[in-house]
């Protein structure tokens, strides 16, 4: 039986989901033998292949970039996950829609005392006006609360769908858990 | 005319059905209180022991045979033979799109509030399977109060269950918090709407902290494994306030 | 006061009115007195005294004929000639009809047409005939007449009987049975129990009862002194919105009036029934025209629902067994009990029994106030009574029942209008708005309108109302604009399906209804809007694909959602 193709994708998020996807330690070597790791922040691939069978994706949908991003993996992956609260909820990074972006840039880089004050324009993405969860921007299979969801659950969510059943969650893990 | 029948002030004590079990209840107990008695599950928000019920949240719907409402059982009586059942499909996706409308509604990031852990509406969204939100967030901006000395009100967080509102003027009597404007601008305020820290009515109390469902209103300088609320309180007072008279 | 006593006014005043040969009957009411009709009074009056003719002829405010469009309205009586759109200017000329016995031709309104004759009125009867201010005038015509009888010659049980038998319905939009809602308070031991008369009307368009309320004042007060004898209740509140300055003012001076000749009081024609009658102002929350709510606002608390039951009749206000009616459907009861429940429920169809009053507007020839039997078809309002579509325009569907009710199309115009045929088609009886609407309607977009009304007019106490219409107006506004996914308008069939289900009180179960009619019947518009992104009656404007180039939000046009 051939390993299964999974990826992990990070959107605006803080990179815990994926730490705790680590904390997943030993396990790790476990789930080696099933699956491959095929597109990671954790690994060196420069582009998201075709085919994939599960991305579990990190972050909530920010900028011009996320959504581009989204909408490529979607279309090449065949179970989406949505990992942790920003992915799932928006979370921390959506705490910025009760604000206009521009608002948003002058507080963050206008408008303490800096030597050179100046919002970046180049070369990076433009934001989008709303931060959305992902599930708002392209269709979503599964969704894992938690900010971050543990290792536990991240390797029975893993295990369930590699083994073809749809893992239940609801007593496991929660917004914010 | 018939002179008042004496039995009128003394509550019958009528059986009834919830969800196919035979129970027996007083005419004057809810159908909560009875589910309760039975272990038979009802979600809530804003109902709390000891406090006078709204039916606002509208969790607690249930079907009821003969009557083509949906009735919260919170506020519904029984009567003879009536058949109740608190969990049917149709309401549990309901029930799943109230919380939905108040996660959508406020700007509730669980990760990064007080009452991770400690929160009603929390719990409500994990007991009832609410695992995504599928309307538009209105992210709306709104104000933290953190001019009382003691606490904090951030109403980010607020559901407008009430509770505050109602157990300051029912069992403190102090009458601080209240409700403003309509619809999706409702607002709970603190006396006409000004500073909680300079109210002249609020007696400290810290009631209305011990009641809030969610971190809307919170003690300051507490973490949230410190947050631990303490609701039940409220009916212990009221029972001891009747006993005393 | 007697019967004999009663009598004995209506002849006086009669005599006294007598005492001119002609009376020029200005319309005061508040259509027609923003059309500037007191001026029209005032040059009347002027040119009478100039000429000399206070002897002879006598301007007199009058209420409502119910052509609003047309006003300001003046009759000359007793010829009955209606003239409309009198200006100032104009009363040179109609006095001198007076003296020439001939009609001003160019001001002449034919009240032989079809919007006057295929009317049939009972609680418009005395509306624009008599004067408001006058409670004289109101018995000259019968009033008080009903109550007097009722209080010395029958029993409360009777009168209720005679409601009863009437099959009178509520007429504020529900339809529940006025008699069973009265017995049922009559039945409530207590010692104490209220009447309270609702016009905190608050449909968009609907002016129902402020011209009652205007025109006839002690119709309603009578209405609610045999509410009171039947179900033995002895204080009356009548709840206004305090924006219908006039109607308050002429309900003020009824009272009063009332309260004068004994009408109203203690110990009202030498019985043992009191009653009283006070007036509160509404602040205009629409919400407080639900029961529950009103009886809230009456007590001093925020205007906002309460579950039901407890129903008002057992535990109202201050926890007291109350009546609560419209004041159309009290309006109603006078001339019940003058002649004969049997003789109102020959009026009407099926359960429908007696009359409508509907607030006729929209894209319709005769704008106005008409009161019709139940059971007449919607065409025949449309196009008799209505005069039809103007401009040679084609009719899309007519809306009954405000934000509450739904939009009936072209192919349901042979529709009888009653209670039970409204609900068949997805609409409401409602208080009485009836607003047409020809091809250059859009539905979505009205849709949007009522739905953006629930929004505002939401109390906000529980979560499916104060959240599901916000997020319905949302969704509709993004359909509007052509920024919509079908994906969106299975999610708008839920909310609909949920508000309606799960909301407190009746603004909420009832808000959906615009937008679940408008897609039974004119689901191909919502999908040109999302689907072509169009707007087939040219009403929306669609967003451009790309806006604002540098930071946008694109996600839900991709169609990827």
């Amino acid at each position: 039986m051939s390993k299964a193709k999974v990826a992990t994708i990070w959107l605006d998020g803080c990179s815990g989901c994926h730490m705790s996807f680590l904390d997943m330690d030993e396990r790790l070597l476990e789930l080696a033998e099933v699956m491959d790791l095929v597109y990671s922040p954790l690994v060196d691939f420069k582009d998201f292949p075709e085919a994939v069978d599960v991305t579990l994706v990190e972050g909530a949908v920010s900028s011009e970039e996320d959504r581009e991003k989204i909408i490529k993996v979607r279309a090449r992956t065949r179970l989406l996950v949505a990992l942790g609260d920003c992915a799932v909820a928006g979370n921390v990074p959506a705490m910025r829609n009760a604000f206009k972006v521009k608002e948003v840039i002058g507080r963050a880089y206008l408008e303490d005392d800096l030597t050179h004050p100046q919002a970046p324009h180049i070369h990076v993405p433009p934001l989008l006006v709303k931060v959305k969860p992902v599930h708002q921007v392209v269709k979503v299979d599964l969704v894992i609360p938690g900010c971050p969801p543990s290792a536990n659950i991240i390797h029975y969510a893993v295990t369930e769908l590699l083994a073809g059943r749809t893992p239940d969650l609801s007593n496991l893990t929660r917004f914010g858990a | 005319m018939k002179a008042t029948p004496k039995s009128i002030n003394a509550p019958r004590v009528v059986t009834l059905k919830i969800n196919g079990q035979d129970i027996s209840g007083r005419e004057d107990e809810s159908i909560l209180d009875l589910a309760r008695e039975n272990n038979i599950f009802i979600p809530t928000l804003c109902h709390l022991d000891g406090l006078t019920d709204i039916g606002a949240c509208r969790l607690c719907l249930v079907e009821v045979q003969g009557m083509n409402k949906l009735q919260p059982a919170c506020v519904l009586r029984p009567s003879e033979g009536m058949e109740v059942n608190t969990d049917s499909p149709r309401l549990q996706r309901y029930r799943r799109m109230v919380i939905e409308m108040l996660f959508a509604e406020g700007n509730h990031m669980c990760s990064v509030c007080v009452s991770n852990g400690h929160c009603d509406l929390q719990a409500a969204a994990q007991i009832l399977g609410m695992d995504h939100v599928r309307l538009d967030y209105f992210s709306k901006p709104r104000t933290l109060d953190g001019s009382h000395p003691r606490f904090v009100f951030d109403e980010n967080r607020c559901i407008l269950c009430t509770r505050c509102v109602r157990v300051c003027a029912e069992v403190e009597g102090a009458f601080t918090w209240g409700v403003m404007g309509r619809g999706i601008d409702s607002r709970v305020i603190t006396d006409m709407d000004e500073r909680w820290g300079e109210s002249t009515t609020c007696t400290g109390c810290s009631k209305c902290v011990a009641v809030c469902p969610t971190g809307a209103i919170v003690d300051k300088g507490k973490g949230a494994s410190e947050m631990v609320k303490h609701r039940e309180f409220v009916a212990m007072l009221r029972e001891q306030r009747e006993r005393e008279g | 006061m007697l019967l004999d006593d009663l009598h004995g006014i209506a002849k006086r005043e009669r005599a006294e009115q007598a005492r001119h040969e002609q009376h020029i009957v200005v319309c005061t009411g508040t259509a027609c007195a923003s059309a500037r009709s007191a001026e029209v009074q005032a040059a009347l009056e002027g040119g009478i005294k100039v000429r000399g003719l206070e002897k002879r002829c006598a301007v007199t405010p009058g209420g409502c004929r119910g052509l609003c469009a047309a006003g300001p309205l003046v009759t000359v009586q007793p010829q009955g000639t209606l003239y409309q759109g009198v200006h100032p200017e104009d009363a040179e000329a109609i006095i001198e009809s007076l003296e020439t016995g001939a009609v001003v031709e160019r001001l002449h309104c034919h009240t032989d047409t079809p919007f006057f004759t295929r009317q049939q009125k009972v609680v418009l009867e005395q509306s624009g005939l008599l004067n408001p201010d006058r409670v004289e005038d109101y018995i000259a015509h019968g009033g008080y007449e009903a109550l007097v009888h009722a209080l010395t010659e029958m029993t409360p049980a009777q009168v209720l009987e005679e409601v009863v038998r009437s099959g009178l319905r509520g007429r504020g939009g529900g339809g529940y049975p006025t008699g069973l809602k009265w017995s049922t308070v009559a039945k409530a031991i207590s010692d104490q129990k209220y009447v309270i008369c609702n016009g905190d009307e608050g449909d968009p368009g609907a002016f129902m009862d402020r011209s009652v309320m205007e025109s006839n004042p002690h119709r309603v007060l009578e209405g609610m002194l045999l509410a009171g004898y039947a179900v033995g209740a002895s204080v009356g509140f009548i709840y206004v919105r305090a924006e219908y300055p006039l109607a308050v003012k002429r309900l003020e001076a009824a009272i009063k009036q009332a309260k004068k000749l004994g009408l109203l009081g203690a110990n009202i024609c030498n019985t043992p029934f009191s009653f009283e009658i006070e007036i509160r102002l509404g602040a205009g929350a629409f919400v407080c025209g639900e029961e529950t709510a009103l009886i809230a606002s009456i007590e001093g608390e925020r205007g906002q629902p309460r579950p039901r039951p407890p129903y008002p009749a057992e535990s109202g206000l201050w926890g007291k067994p109350t009546l609560i009616n419209n004041v159309e459907t009290l309006a109603n009861v006078p001339p019940i009990l003058q002649r004969g429940g049997d003789w109102y429920a020959r009026i009407g169809m099926d359960k429908s029994k007696g009359t409508k009053v509907f607030a006729l507007t929209g894209r319709i020839v005769h704008t106005g106030l008409i009161e019709v039997p139940m059971g007449i078809t919607l065409r025949e309002i449309v196009y008799e009574i209505g005069g039809g579509i103007p401009d040679g325009k084609q009719f899309k569907a007519v809306q009954t029942g405000g934000p509450s009710g739904g939009c009936i199309p072209a192919d349901q115009l042979d529709l009888p209008v009653t209670y039970e045929s409204l609900a068949s088609v997805g609409s409401i009886m409602g208080s009485g708005g009836m607003i047409v609407m020809d091809e250059t309607s859009c539905m979505v977009d009205v849709a949007k309108y009522f739905m953006e009304f629930s929004m505002a007019e939401s109390c906000g106490k529980c979560v499916p109302c104060r959240v599901g219409t916000a997020q319905m107006y949302q969704l509709l506004d993004r359909i509007s604009k052509g920024e919509a996914t079908l994906d969106d308008l299975a999610l708008l069939e839920d909310l609909c399906d949920m508000v309606k289900h799960t909301s407190l009180c009746g603004l909420g179960q009832s808000a959906p209804n615009p937008v679940i009619s408008t897609l039974k019947y004119f689901r191909d518009e919502y999908l040109a809007h999302i689907v072509e992104r169009r707007c087939p009656a040219g009403v929306c404007k669609m967003s451009s694909p790309a806006h604002n180039g540098h930071v946008s939000e694109l996600a839900h046009k991709e169609g990827v959602r």
